[in-house]
This record gives C-alpha cells, sequence and structure tokens, in this order.
C-alpha cells in the first residue's frame, strides 16, 4: 500500500507543530492520488484525544511511540524507520523545520533512500510522488523523483498549506528498539528563550535588522526606524545567534513567521531561511550595500547602499513628514 | 583524540552570487573555494585542540571530490589541520546525498576519529543534511546546527537552535557534529601555513579501497533522479535605487511608502 507517514512535531506543552499539521494535510491529499493512506507518528506522552485529534488534518492513523523521547533526530530515526518497515509506507514526509531534516537524512543513510529537500510543492507522475526543489538561491526548480521506496520529502517552511479535511484518527502504540547509538545524546534543556520576550507578530509594519548593522548597538537604527512608522524590529539568525537581539524578534526557518504590510530589512542578505518567513508580506524594502544580495530577488523596492547613511535620514524625513 | 573534519570545494561565493542578467540564472563558472561553511567546522577544531579540555592528537580534513579538490584540502590544511584525505573516484560522479553520505562514511571508518566535525550546508549544494546521514551509518550520535561546544568529561555539550528556541544536548563520544556559522571567527592562515601546506601528508583514495559498494554510488547508484528543470513562476522585478545622493534616495523612499499607504 502506497502509504505516506509523516512526523508530527510537538513543543513541551504537547502543541503540534503547524508545519507538521500541514504536512499532514498534503501527505493527505497525495495519499489519495496515489491510492494510499496517510499517516501520522508522534513521540513521547502524547495523549489520546491529543493523537486522534490529527485525523482532523487527514491523517487516517496516527502511530504513538511513548518511549521514544521528542526533540532529538535519531530516536525518531528508529521510530520513523521501524513504522516504515513494518507497514510497508512508500514515503516520509517532514514539514519545515531543523528536526525534519535531521530526521529525514537519518532515514536516508538507514533505510538506503532518495531524500530531497527545501520541497516546495509535491506532484504526482504516474501513481508516484515528484518533488519540487528550488536550487541556485531559487533560480531553478528541480523535478526530482525516485528510484526506489521508500523516498524521503523534507519540506520548506510553510511549504504546505493546513487542511482540516477529516475526523478522528486511529492511534496504534508501538513499542520502539532504539538504537544504541540514539542514547548517547541527552537533551539537558529544551527550547530556552534568550533575551526579551518581544512582540512581532501583529506588527503591520516590520523592521528587520540583520548582520550588516554591524554591532548590537546598530539596532538603535533600526529602532527608531521602527518607532517612526510605528512598526516593531525584526531580527536574522545570524545577529541573534551573535547574541545582538532577542530570539523572539526572530524571522525564518527556525524563528517566527511574519506577513505584515510592510518589511524594510536592513542589512539582511536575504538567505532562504530567512526568506521562508517573510516572503508573504506585502511589501518589501531592502536596504543592502552589496547590488548583488538575494534579498533583492524578492524585494518590490531595492535600495542599494549603506544604511548607516541612509536609516537615519528616513527616520527623520519620516518623523517630518508625520509631523507635518 | 582523533578530529576529521569534512570539507567540500565548492564555487567561489563572489562568483556564485552573480547573475547573468541574459539568463536571469546564477552563474557557477570560475574560481572554486573551500566551502566557506568547512572553515567553521576547522575553526571548531582547533579551538578544541588548543582549548586543552580533551588532548586531540590530530585533525584530518576529508573530502570526496574530483582532482581539483585537492586545493580545498590545502586551505584546510593551512587553517590547521595536520594531514588530509581525498576520496576520488569516477564511480563516485553523480552520488547524490544518500550516495555521497554512505561514500564519506566509508571513508571516514577507514579513519576511526572520535569526532566528526562538519560545516553547515555546503554553499553549492546546500542540502543540510550529510552530517547527520554520515552518521547514522558511523552509528555514532549527531547533532547538526550546533553554535557551542564545551567538551567537559570527555563528552560534549552542545548549543544549538531549533524550532523553540535553543536545545542545550549533551552527547557521548565518538559523535558526529555539524557547526552552525555562528560559532565562531574562523582564523586566517598565516602565510607560512600556506606555503607548508602542500608538505603536510596528503593520501588519496579511491573507492575500492575504502570498501565502497560501487553499486551504491553514481548516478547509477543514487536513489533519486532529477526529471527536469524549470524556471519559478515570474515574478514582477522590484524597483532599484542605487544611493547616489542619499537626501535624494531617502526622499523616493518615502514617496514610495507614501504611495502605498504605509507612513
Ligand atoms: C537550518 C538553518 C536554519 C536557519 N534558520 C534561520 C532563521 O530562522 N532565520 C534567519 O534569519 N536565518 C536562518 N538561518 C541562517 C541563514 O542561512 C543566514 O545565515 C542568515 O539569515 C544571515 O543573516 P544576515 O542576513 O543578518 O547576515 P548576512 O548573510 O551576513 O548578511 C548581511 C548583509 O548585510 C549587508 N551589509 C553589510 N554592511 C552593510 C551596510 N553598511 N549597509 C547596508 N548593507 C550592509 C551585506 O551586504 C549582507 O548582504 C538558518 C540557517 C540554517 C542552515
Ligand atoms: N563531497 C563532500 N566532501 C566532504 N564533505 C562534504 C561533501 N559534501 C558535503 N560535505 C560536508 O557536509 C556539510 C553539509 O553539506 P550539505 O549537506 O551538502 O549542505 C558540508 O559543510 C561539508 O562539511
Amino acid at each position: 500500500m502506497a502509504g505516506i507517514l509523516v512526523y508530527a512535531l510537538h513543543d513541551d506543552e504537547g502543541n503540534f507543530n503547524k508545519n507538521s499539521l500541514g504536512a499532514i494535510s498534503e501527505a493527505a491529499k497525495l495519499a489519495g492520488q496515489i491510492g494510499g493512506e496517510a499517516t501520522a507518528l508522534v513521540v513521547g506522552d502524547v495523549a489520546d484525544d491529543a493523537a486522534a485529534g490529527l485525523g482532523k488534518y487527514g491523517a487516517a492513523k496516527v502511530y504513538r511511540a511513548k518511549n521514544v523521547p521528542e526533540g532529538l533526530a535519531q530516536p525518531i530515526v528508529d521510530a520513523m524507520a521501524k513504522v516504515i518497515g513494518d507497514n510497508g509506507i512508500s514515503y516520509a514526509l517532514f514539514g519545515g523545520g531543523l528536526l525534519g531534516f535531521e530526521i529525514g537524512a537519518g532515514l536516508t543513510a538507514r533505510l538506503g533512500a532518495g531524500v530531497t529537500m527545501e520541497v516546495t510543492a509535491v506532484k504526482v507522475q504516474d501513481g508516484k510522488l515528484v518533488a519540487e526543489r528550488p536550487i541556485l538561491q531559487d533560480s531553478e526548480i528541480a523535478d526530482v523523483g525516485y528510484v526506489s521506496e521508500p523516498g524521503i520529502i523534507i519540506g520548506r517552511l510553510n511549504a504546505f498549506d493546513i487542511n482540516e479535511t477529516g475526523g478522528t484518527a486511529a492511534v496504534e502504540d508501538v513499542e520502539v528498539e532504539l538504537s544504541p547509538w540514539s542514547t548517547k545524546a541527552t537533551m539537558v534543556q529544551r527550547g530556552e528563550q534568550r533575551g526579551a520576550d518581544v512582540n512581532i507578530e501583529d506588527a503591520d509594519i516590520l523592521v528587520g535588522g540583520g548582520r550588516g548593522l554591524g554591532a548590537a548597538e546598530g539596532f538603535k537604527l533600526a529602532e527608531e526606524l521602527a518607532e517612526s512608522m510605528g512598526g516593531a524590529v525584526a531580527a536574522t539568525r545570524a545577529v541573534v545567534d551573535a547574541g545582538w537581539y532577542p530570539y523572539a524578534a526572530q524571522i525564518g526557518q527556525t524563528g517566527k513567521t511574519v506577513a505584515p504590510k510592510l518589511y524594510l530589512a536592513a542589512g539582511i542578505s536575504g538567505a532562504i531561511q530567512h526568506k521562508v518567513g517573510m516572503q508573504n508580506s506585502e511589501n518589501i524594502l531592502a536596504i543592502n550595500k552589496d547590488p548583488n544580495a538575494p534579498i533583492f530577488e524578492f524585494s518590490d523596492l531595492g535600495v542599494v547602499g549603506d544604511l548607516h547613511k541612509i536609516v537615519p535620514k528616513l527616520t527623520e524625513a519620516i518623523k517630518a513628514k508625520k509631523g507635518g | 583524540m582523533k578530529i576529521c573534519v569534512l570539507v567540500k570545494e565548492v564555487p567561489d561565493a563572489a562568483v556564485q552570487k552573480r547573475i547573468d542578467p541574459s539568463t536571469m540564472r546564477l552563474d557557477r563558472s570560475g574560481e572554486k573555494n573551500l566551502n566557506p561553511f568547512d572553515t567553521h567546522a576547522l575553526e571548531a577544531a582547533m579551538q578544541i585542540k588548543e582549548g586543552g579540555a580533551i588532548p586531540v592528537e590530530e585533525v584530518v580534513a576529508v573530502t570526496m571530490g574530483p582532482d581539483s579538490a585537492v586545493r580545498a584540502l590545502h586551505k584546510a590544511v593551512a587553517l590547521g589541520a595536520d594531514r588530509s584525505v581525498q576520496l576520488t573516484d569516477d564511480a563516485l560522479a553523480g552520488s547524490d546525498v544518500c550516495a555521497t553520505g554512505y561514500s564519506l562514511a566509508k571513508v571516514l571508518e577507514s579513519e576511526s576519529p572520535d569526532l566528526v566535525l562538519l560545516g553547515q550546508q555546503s554553499d553549492d549544494g546546500e542540502c543540510y543534511t550529510i552530517g547527520a546521514v554520515v552518521a547514522d551509518h558511523l552509528q555514532m550520535p549527531s547533532l547538526t546546527q550546533v553554535i557551542k561546544i564545551d567538551v567537559t568529561d570527555g563528552k560534549l555539550r552542545c548549543e544549538r537552535q531549533a524550532e523553540y528556541g535553543y536545545d542545550t544536548v549533551e552527547i557521548e563520544l565518538p559523535a558526529v557534529i555539524s557547526v552552525g556559522d555562528a560559532i565562531n571567527e574562523p582564523r586566517y592562515p598565516s602565510l607560512k601555513a600556506i606555503m607548508g601546506a602542500k608538505k603536510k601528508p596528503l593520501d588519496n583514495k579511491g573507492a575500492g579501497d575504502v570498501g565502497i559498494d560501487a553499486g551504491q554510488v553514481g548516478e547509477a547508484g543514487s536513489k533519486t533522479k532529477v526529471l527536469a528543470l524549470n524556471p519559478p513562476p515570474a515574478k514582477e522585478a522590484g524597483e532599484i535605487i542605487e544611493d547616489e545622493d542619499t537626501n535624494e534616495t531617502v526622499e523616493k523612499i518615502v514617496a514610495w511608502l507614501d504611495e502605498r499607504k504605509l507612513i
């Protein structure tokens, strides 16, 4: 049976990841076309009704591996490999996110299976799945097919829409034997928030700051500009990892997804992992001194220049305009 | 302990970023370089070696690639690796992630490292996956995107950002760790190190030397197949302003914002 298995990630409070739910909906749609079922795997202490609730997004059945801890990839590779093997599943599908990359890659090795990552769409050709993967900074899209089963598909962040089509899924507990190397990494602390808790999701106007701001102090420029427009400040992972700005303000693959009326990117290169978190903004304005920066490929207005010269004057001009 | 660092030769970033205006595609010809993400892995290896929390006998740079990839190894050695290993074989050409990970695991097996370090991504392929593939073949614990490594009691304490914030994970050795680019500022090689790089030992290995099953590698052994290449959906090109007179630039930006009722 040509089934598709989705790994459904959850946080420590038991909330399922939005991208996992999107992947279940996508799997349900595709499974219908290839004559199979969409199923999901959850690990850890997930309650019966929470697991069964994944049926709402299209999962016919949910496998639950209670003895497998959530949050680290390798024990979940053990669980996925077992469920795929026991049930003759044809494809594994992951929503966007870091863990999906690690689990998918581990499964590739374990099952000798083909893998495609950063997938933005999946289609059916001759009863088989074909993954669309943008390459070379999204300048080409490769259609990738699988030579043998199973095939592994790792989605790009926000690639798959959530659809509430189904009802309640059957829940089946599975006992997974962990590989010796899967137990050699242990989570000491999960999901630590670093820096202040800021709200960027409700802002209509966001000024995004990147490494081009030069230093933590550079964020003052971004803050003043945001303030002049009544907006908030967001950041790239590069500056969050460097400790210049709080994690709660991070946009992108391992941060937040936003779609404000205006996203003004200051000193941001526009890496794919950042782009996926803000590309649906209504208007994108980028200031970057490098004319070849990828951000200019997807901005509505691109300004090639030094933000340290432009931003302070822009802040003044906006203040003057508003005041006058 | 012995640290192996996986390094790759990629098109130079300056070249790679260029878009050919006539085709609107990336131009990938020209200069090649050591994958910049791998210099962070090399630097991490050097810092563990110099940190002294655990004695490091050797740092070995390992690559799989065509003859020209030897230059990436020279750079790796100039950055501090003690020697290098190159896996080259015509049979490997066209390998996908599954086949590449398997091949790299095989060549690593012949070195029996206590720690394998990788970069977060290759600048050309951008798969973010080789580390986890290699780890499962080697049956070692692994973590990707690591931005802090502390060695304590012979174990690694690693930090990385995942979907819900920062995770701290303790890992036993031997292990496979892919480092994020925020982990360190790679050093510049000294002139002396660059000059001496070609004198450091370099092992050349073929697929058969490390027990690679030829049926599992190369284009024929790969498990994925590119069926077609298509252009992305056409998108209206944005407006571009070159900042020559900043006051004028600012006026244009304000007008643009005003037109869209954003201020
Ligand atoms: C698995 C994974 C997950 C990731 N998740 C995320 C994520 O969630 N969010 C995220 O943002 N990134 C993420 N990244 C990192 C991402 O790939 C990039 O490294 C990061 O977005 C780069 O941040 P940046 O644009 O601030 O820095 P850089 O790429 O260094 O860009 C800085 C830019 O500033 C410009 N600049 C410099 N000085 C000036 C000046 N004076 N005036 C104007 N411009 C200037 C430069 O030209 C350059 O384009 C992830 C990566 C991986 C592999
Ligand atoms: N052919 C190769 N030879 C050696 N190391 C490689 C090769 N391909 C990938 N790597 C390593 O794997 C990391 C991640 O690459 P990727 O998964 O292709 O994005 C790189 O930073 C390298 O450390």
